[in-house]
C-alpha cells in the first residue's frame, strides 16, 4: 500500500527526503520521505511521541534536519529561517493556540499582511502616500477573510478572548492572510466538542476549495483525519510505518499495532 | 493635497507655540511673563526625559525587549556631538555667520551636531543591537547595562573629551582647547540649546514613534513582544526588526544627548546607570507600550521629586522617602501605569458615544483610514 501511494507521481508542492533530526541520542525522526501532491488534503498522524510536530518544526524552519533534505516547489528549505520559509508561501498554525494576545481581531489578521506589505519605514514615518494605500489594502484583505470565515463582527475584540473554537478559526484565518501555498495544521482539533470538529471538517475542505491550497494536517482525532484526509501518512518512533489512503490505513496492521500494542 | 496643506499648518502652528513658550522661557519673557530660571530648567529636563522615555518605549515597551543602557546612547550622543561643536564646528559656524547671519548658521550647525550625536548613538545601537538582542529577558537586560557602563568607563578615560571632569572641566586657551589645565579658565561654548530646540525634538520623537508604532513596522514589532515564534510564522524577519528599533531608539537617545549636551556641558555623572532606571521608572509608571503614557511618565519623574521640595520643614527631609512611597502606591494600584497599553486621546472624551460592541473598527479612533466595507457594514447596523 505504501509504495503504491509514494510511487504516484505529478506535482508535488512538498518533499521531504530522507529526512532525519538528532537530539544527542535520541532520533526523533528517521529518514522520513513525504511527498504531498498540490490541492490535496495530507494527514500526517501516529501516537504519541512518534514526533509528528518535530516533523512539522522541520517542515517550517523551526529545526534543521541532521541529514536528508526538505523541498518546497523545488526550492531546498532545510536550514532556512522560519520568516523566509512563511515568505516562500508555507504557513502555518499552532498546537497551543499562538494569536497576539494584546492585539485585536482584525490586527492579528493585518499583522499577518506583513508579507505583502509595500510600505517601507520612511513611507510610515513620513505618512506618504504609498502608507494609506498599503493600509487600506491589508485592511481590505484582512476585513475580507474575516467575513469570509464568518469573524468580522468581532473584528474589534481581543483576538484571545474569543471562545476556544473561534480562536482556533481566527488563527487558520491569520494563517491565510499570509496568501500560503501550504497550510500546515498542527492538531487543529485539539481541544474541540464534537459540533466544533464538525465545524472544522467542514472549514479544511472550503478552505482547500476556495483558495486552492495544499493541506498538510497533523492531527490525533481520528475523526477529523479519517474525514477529511485524502491520503494519510501515519509515523511511529520517528519513522514512517504506512502511507494511503484513509480506509487502507485504518485496516493496516501495522497502523493498528502501533496504537494499540502488541 | 489637502492633507499636505493640513500638515504645513499644524507643523507651523507647533512652531509657533514653541517660539512663543521659547520666549515665555527666555531671560526677556513674551510680554512680560517670564519664568524663573529653575522651573525653565525644570521644563527643558522634562522635554528630554519626554525624549528619552517614548524613545525607549519603542523598543522596552512595542518591541518587547527590555534594554536598559538607554543613558548610555545618550551619553554616546552628548559627547559626540559636543566634541564636533568643541573642536570642529566653530569655525565653520564663523564662515556661515558672514554668510547668512548668526541666528540662521547657528541653527545650521546645531541641526548638524545633533545630527551627529544621533547618527554616532544609531551606530553604537547597531553594533550593540546585533550580538546583543540574541539574548532574552534578563539576560538581555544585563547585557545593555554593562554596555552603558563601558561607554561611561570609557569617557572617563578619555582626555579629549575632559575625563572624569567631563567638558565641564575643560578649558578654552589660545592653542585650543585643553581638558588637563584647569588654571586656565572654563571651557564655553555656544549655548545652542533652549526651549525652542527642545521642545521641537520631543514633538519629532512623539510624531516618529507614533507613526511607526501604527503602521505595518508597528505591527510587526509589537508581534514580536506578544509571541516571537508565531511572529516568525507569519513572516516577520524578527531580527531585523528589533535591530531596527533597537538603532531607532538609541538614535533618539543621541538627539537627547545632543541636547543636553549643548545646554549643560556632559559630565560622566549625569550618565550613570540611576539614570537609566529613571528612564525605566518613566515608562512603567507611564504604561509600557503607551506614547502618552510615557510623555506622562517622564513629566512625572521629572516634576514629582521637585514639587515635593515645596513641602514644609519637618516633612521636607523626607521628601524622597515620600516621592519612593508615591511611586510604589502608583504601581501597587496600576500596575499596567497610568494609562496601561492604552493612548490619551481624544478618543477618551468621545467613549459614551461609542458604537455597539463589535461594530467600531478598530483604529479608526487612530485616525487610520477605514476601508469602506467597514463603513457599510456600520451603516447596514444603524439601519
Amino acid at each position: 500500500m505504501a509504495s503504491t501511494a509514494q510511487k504516484v507521481n505529478g506535482d508535488s508542492p512538498l518533499l521531504a527526503d530522507k529526512c532525519t533530526i538528532r537530539f544527542g541520542g535520541l532520533v526523533a525522526v528517521n529518514e522520513l520521505n513525504m511527498q504531498v501532491k498540490r490541492g490535496e488534503i495530507y494527514g500526517l498522524i501516529g501516537p504519541n511521541g512518534a514526533g509528528k510536530t518535530t516533523i512539522f518544526n522541520l517542515l517550517t524552519g523551526v529545526y534543521e534536519p541532521t541529514s536528508g533534505d526538505i523541498h518546497f516547489e523545488g526550492k531546498r528549505i532545510n536550514g532556512l529561517r522560519p520568516y523566509l520559509i512563511s515568505r516562500l508561501g508555507v504557513s502555518r498554525t499552532f498546537q497551543n493556540i499562538r494569536l497576539f494576545p494584546g492585539m485585536s481581531v482584525l490586527e492579528n489578521v493585518m499583522t499577518a499582511c506583513h508579507i505583502h506589505a509595500r510600505q517601507n519605514l520612511l513611507d510610515a514615518v513620513l505618512r506618504l502616500p504609498r502608507f494609506y494605500q498599503d493600509e487600506r489594502d491589508h485592511r481590505d484583505f484582512a476585513l475580507e477573510l474575516l467575513e469570509i470565515f464568518d469573524l468580522v463582527n468581532v473584528k474589534g475584540e481581543a483576538g484571545t478572548s474569543l471562545p476556544y473554537g473561534r480562536q482556533r478559526r481566527l488563527e487558520i484565518v491569520r494563517a491565510l492572510a499570509t496568501k500560503p501555498k501550504l497550510l500546515l495544521l498542527d492538531e487543529p482539533a485539539a481541544g474541540l466538542n464534537p459540533s466544533e470538529q464538525e465545524d472544522l471538517m467542514n472549514l479544511i475542505q472550503q478552505i482547500r476549495e476556495r483558495f486552492g491550497l495544499t493541506i498538510l494536517l497533523v492531527e490525533h482525532n481520528m475523526k477529523v483525519v479519517m474525514g477529511v484526509c485524502d491520503r494519510i501518512q501515519v509515523v511511529d518512533y520517528g519513522k514512517s510505518i504506512a502511507l494511503g489512503l484513509p480506509h487502507e490505513i485504518k485496516n493496516d496492521p501495522k497502523v493498528i499495532e502501533a496504537y494499540l500494542g502488541d | 493635497m489637502l492633507s499636505f496643506i493640513k500638515r504645513v499648518l499644524v507643523t507651523l502652528a507647533i512652531l509657533a507655540v514653541l517660539y512663543a513658550l521659547n520666549l515665555v522661557m527666555s531671560k526677556q519673557g513674551l510680554f512680560g511673563f517670564g519664568v524663573p530660571l529653575y522651573q525653565v530648567d525644570l521644563w527643558k529636563m522634562a522635554g528630554i526625559n519626554i525624549i528619552l522615555a517614548v524613545s525607549l518605549n519603542l523598543i522596552n515597551g512595542f518591541t518587547g525587549q527590555f534594554s536598559i543602557g538607554h543613558i548610555g546612547f545618550m551619553a554616546i550622543g552628548a559627547y559626540s556631538s559636543t566634541f564636533a561643536t568643541v573642536y570642529y564646528t566653530q569655525g565653520l559656524e564663523r564662515w556661515l555667520t558672514g554668510v547668512v547671519g548668526a541666528d540662521v548658521a547657528a541653527a545650521i550647525v546645531f541641526t548638524f551636531v545633533i545630527l551627529v550625536g544621533a547618527l554616532a548613538a544609531a551606530i553604537a545601537g547597531l553594533v550593540v543591537g546585533i550580538p546583543s538582542l540574541r539574548l532574552r529577558g534578563d539576560y538581555l537586560a544585563i547585557a545593555t547595562l554593562g554596555f552603558a557602563e563601558i561607554i561611561r568607563i570609557i569617557i572617563v578615560n578619555t582626555n579629549r573629551v575632559g575625563g572624569a571632569t567631563g567638558f565641564r572641566g575643560c578649558v578654552d586657551s589660545a592653542n585650543g582647547v585643553t581638558c588637563i589645565d584647569e588654571s586656565m579658565g572654563r571651557l564655553t561654548i555656544p549655548a545652542y540649546t533652549n526651549f525652542f530646540w527642545i521642545g521641537l525634538f520631543a514633538v519629532i520623537t512623539i510624531v516618529v514613534i507614533y507613526n511607526i508604532v501604527n503602521s505595518d513596522a508597528g505591527r510587526a514589532l509589537i508581534s514580536i513582544r506578544e509571541d516571537e515564534l508565531a511572529a516568525q510564522a507569519m513572516g516577520v524577519n524578527t531580527t531585523r526588526y528589533k535591530v531596527t528599533s533597537f538603532v531607532i531608539s538609541s538614535a533618539f537617545a543621541g538627539v537627547a544627548g545632543a541636547l543636553y549636551g549643548h545646554w549643560r556641558l556632559p559630565h560622566p555623572g549625569d550618565f550613570t546607570f540611576g539614570r537609566s532606571f529613571e528612564i525605566i521608572i518613566m515608562i512603567v509608571l507611564g504604561g509600557m507600550g503607551s506614547i502618552t503614557g510615557s510623555v506622562l511618565g517622564a513629566l512625572v519623574v521629572t516634576f514629582l521629586p521637585e514639587l515635593l521640595r515645596q513641602l514644609p520643614g519637618g516633612v521636607y527631609n523626607y521628601r524622597l522617602v515620600i516621592y519612593a512611597l508615591l511611586l510604589i502606591i502608583i504601581m501597587i494600584t496600576r500596575p499596567q501605569g497610568m494609562l496601561g497599553g492604552r493612548e490619551f486621546g481624544l478618543s477618551w472624551l468621545k467613549r459614551s458615544r461609542r458604537l455597539p460592541e463589535g461594530t467600531a473598527a478598530v483604529g479608526a479612533s487612530k485616525g487610520v483610514p477605514v476601508a469602506e466595507a467597514t463603513v457599510r457594514a456600520e451603516k447596514d447596523v444603524e439601519n
